[in-house]
């Protein structure tokens, strides 16, 4: 497999240790950066990568470094965010879990590109065991002069801690995540205020994910330009994808953006097709948040070009035929996939992780799962789906921060290219429990 | 000074102003609802969503509108800004959505509620709400709880506003109750029942705009539209001592802070005053205290009205004389 960035070297054996990661080339973009670069170029350099938000919305993080109030006397703040509880995502987790110091390099680098004297990482609490592995590796790090007083001799300070949340999915949402960190119960802050300026404890903040981060020591070594040679038009460079549902080949892949879809379900390189040669029902391809497409329509674009991994290529026919990249969790169905039933494990997720806080979230998201539950257990009604296109409806756009959105698009995508299904588990609820009961049998 | 308009009434107001502040300086219809948004409390607002707006033009150097609608409570004025808030039918739309919301876990207790009549989700419902209910859910329900020894918590009311835990986080020195859980079963709620004993811890009872929280010494004793509400005061250590009194003849009935136009406290008032002192001799009755008469309270209430108000038109409409 060639072109890999972020996942180079993940075969070398000890790679998580300090010594095999340093032999590999490691931290030679730190001495680079802080030796060679001033905080102004190194900002530049990720401006021209064209480096783009991994954790979902695909914010070009360049611009959003530029946001950061670097006026205000305050001290600022750098915090990684590495809450990663999208259900079917699963990429930071494996990098942090084995390149732990491709993270510390990258948080080294932008924090002296921000001027950042203190960061957080705030990992979500399931990930407990990655503390350990987290921490030994900044501790390694303070014994080998890249992290502390006075970095490689500069003037440049930085102290990196481990925060563990306590296992919420919003407080992946960047201000949930800053009320958590600083000890408040997380619901997302009202924005304005952005936390480039009122951030953690009311100081300039820029909260990024663990795989744009991971990104910018690589981005350094080679160059911004070089970085934005590899991918597709506005979509550079790789992409962390977990690969997860009915396919051969579950796991972690990076990949270089523009990839045809096709090709990555059935390469045997990548998913290597579908499980037990079955034909493809649908995909979500950015996590469980993103709007679920059909086979057609994740395989080719409603114009008929080919849907690629790019941001703009799966964003194609917005809502009506297209999804987004998301961040990058790619959950595969096959023809026995029952997309109701699917629908309201999602909803059922939603509502468990809605924060209460504002009321079409928190009313909305369990209105759709009592409705999905009635429609899953042979209770449901025609106009039950026209109820909860209308309840989406009426959440999407309306909430405090993008649980709403997300808890919303699932089930409006479903019923949009899924609709007889949903028709079909009122009108025949019966037949439909009895298909399920054969299949649970079957495996 | 910014100029902004909304529903096509223009005003300047100055700036860090929110759009749900100038619009309530316009006053009259163009007000949008607001269920917890407070003023006199900091960081209450953008919960409800029941004031959302539409931004048609952002600001004058910016003429694009918002991608999405507004929470008028808490997005600041900028120069230039023109918002709809009736005039745009997506606005209504969206508020009715979010007044079924509202109401679909509410019990509709209404006849046995000692908040009806003075309720803020009342108001909204007959303003914005469906004429029929969609949902054959069940509705959540909690066990009624006393978080004070004045104070009953009826949780299946509230809509989580916030209000009271803004108002114990800012009025008293520890607050001693919060939100627990979260999602569609999250509810306001003591570790400790009874454990609400703050010297202000009464004024949660004001500012909730549902029936959630009660007066105990007050519970099922009245409707509030037999009563009548009347400007009161006594020399009080602890507050003002400026409240309305509600009486039935002779009768103290209760004590509640006075209200403006907006359902807000004009002075939050202790608990002793709130309470204790139920007989007509603690207090100096000025008269009677001014009631909107679109308000069911207003119905065999009598009070000498301002005349400039009635024969000047451009001083507003008969809905504006507060």
């Amino acid at each position: 497999m060639g072109g890999k960035i972020l996942l180079a070297n993940i075969d070398v054996p000890g790679i998580r240790g300090y010594d095999v990661y340093r032999s590999n080339g490691g931290y030679t973009s730190v001495e680079k950066a802080l030796r060679e670069m001033t905080q102004a170029q190194v900002t530049a350099e990720v401006n021209k990568s064209g480096l783009r938000g991994r954790g979902g919305a695909g914010f070009p993080t360049g611009l959003k470094w530029s946001f950061l109030d670097r006026k205000s006397d305050k001290p600022r703040y750098l915090v990684c965010n590495a809450d990663e509880s999208e259900p079917g995502t699963f990429k930071d987790r494996y990098l942090m879990h084995h390149l732990p110091h491709r993270l510390i390099e990258g948080l080294i680098i932008s924090s002296f590109a921000l001027g950042v004297k203190t960061c957080y990482i705030y990992i979500r609490g399931e990930f407990k065991y990655l503390v350990g592995i987290l921490e030994k590796a900044i501790k390694e790090a303070h014994l080998h002069g890249f992290l502390g007083e006075r970095i490689l001799g500069t003037d440049f300070s930085l102290n990196i801690y481990v925060h563990p949340g306590a296992g919420a999915y919003i407080c992946g949402e960047e201000t949930a995540l800053l009320e958590s960190l600083e000890g408040k119960r997380g619901n997302p802050r009202i924005k304005p205020p952005f936390p480039a300026f009122k951030g953690l404890y009311g100081c300039p903040t820029v909260v990024n994910n663990v795989e744009t981060l991971a990104a910018v020591g690589p981005i350094i070594s080679m160059g911004g330009e070089a970085y934005a040679m590899i991918g597709k038009g506005k979509s550079t460079g790789t992409k962390l994808i977990s690969a997860c549902g009915n396919i051969k080949n579950p796991g972690v892949y990076e990949i270089e953006m523009g990839l045809p879809v096709e090709d990555f379900i059935y390469s045997p390189e990548y998913c290597g097709g579908i499980a037990n040669d079955k034909y493809l029902k649908a995909v979500i391809p950015g996590g469980s948040s993103v709007p679920i497409l059909p086979a057609d329509l994740i395989l080719s674009t409603a114009k008929g070009e080919k849907r690629l991994m790019t941001y703009e290529s799966l964003a194609d026919g917005d809502f009506e035929s297209g999804t987004m990249l998301g961040s990058g969790g790619f959950i595969v169905y096959d023809e026995d996939a029952c997309i109701v039933r699917n629908t309201w494990n999602l909803t059922r997720f939603y509502r468990h992780e809605s924060c209460g806080q504002c009321s079409p979230c928190r009313e909305g998201t369990g209105w759709m799962e009592k409705v999905l539950y009635r429609i899953e257990h042979r209770q449901g009604k025609m106009s039950d789906i026209d109820l909860l296109v209308r309840v989406a409806k009426n959440i999407e756009g309306n909430t405090i921060c993008p649980l709403g959105d997300a808890a919303a698009w699932p089930v409006a995508s479903a019923i949009r290219h899924f609709r007889v299904e949903f028709e079909e588990h009122v009108l025949h609820p019966a037949a439909m429990l009895e298909k399920e009961r054969h299949l649970k049998l079957k495996y | 000074m910014l100029k902004v308009t909304i529903d096509n009434i223009s005003i300047e107001v100055e700036e860090g102003t929110t759009i749900l502040n100038a619009a309530r300086m316009i006053g009259g219809k163009v007000v949008p609802p607001a269920m917890c948004y407070y003023s006199k409390l900091k960081g209450s607002g953008g919960k409800c969503r029941t004031c959302l707006v539409k931004v048609s033009h952002s600001s004058a150097k910016d003429p694009r509108p918002m991608g999405k609608l507004v929470a008028s409570c808490s997005t600041p004025v900028q120069d230039g800004m023109v918002v709809q808030n009736l005039t745009s039918p997506e606005v209504i739309e969206t508020r009715k959505g979010i007044v079924e919301f509202l109401l679909l876990n509410h019990p509709l207790d209404c006849p046995v509620c000692d908040q009806a009549g003075e309720c803020d989700l009342q108001d909204l419902s007959f303003g914005f709400g469906m004429e029929e209910t969609a949902t054959e859910e069940e509705r959540r329900e909690f066990p009624m709880i006393d978080i004070g020894e004045k104070i009953k918590l009826h949780m299946n009311r509230c809509i989580l506003c916030y209000r009271c835990v803004y108002t114990a986080d800012q009025l008293t020195e520890k607050r001693l109750h919060g939100v627990l859980y979260r999602g569609d079963v999250s509810e306001i709620g003591t570790f400790i029942q009874h454990a609400v004993t703050n010297d202000f811890s009464g004024n949660m009872i004001d500012v909730c705009p549902v029936g959630a929280l009660t007066d105990k010494t007050f519970r099922f004793k009245s409707r509030v539209w037999f009563l009548n509400p009347m400007n009161a005061h006594r020399d009080c250590p602890a507050c003002s001592g400026k409240v309305t009194a509600w009486m039935f003849g002779n009768e103290i009935y209760r004590i509640t802070g006075r209200k403006d136009r907006y359902g807000e406290l004009e002075e939050f008032i202790c608990n002793e005053c709130r309470f204790e002192k139920k007989d007509i001799n603690d207090w100096v009755i000025e008269g009677p205290r001014h009631i909107r008469r679109q308000s069911v309270i207003s119905a065999n209430h009598y009070e000498e009205m301002k005349k400039q108000s009635l024969i000047d038109p451009i001083a507003g409409t008969m809905e504006s004389l507060t």
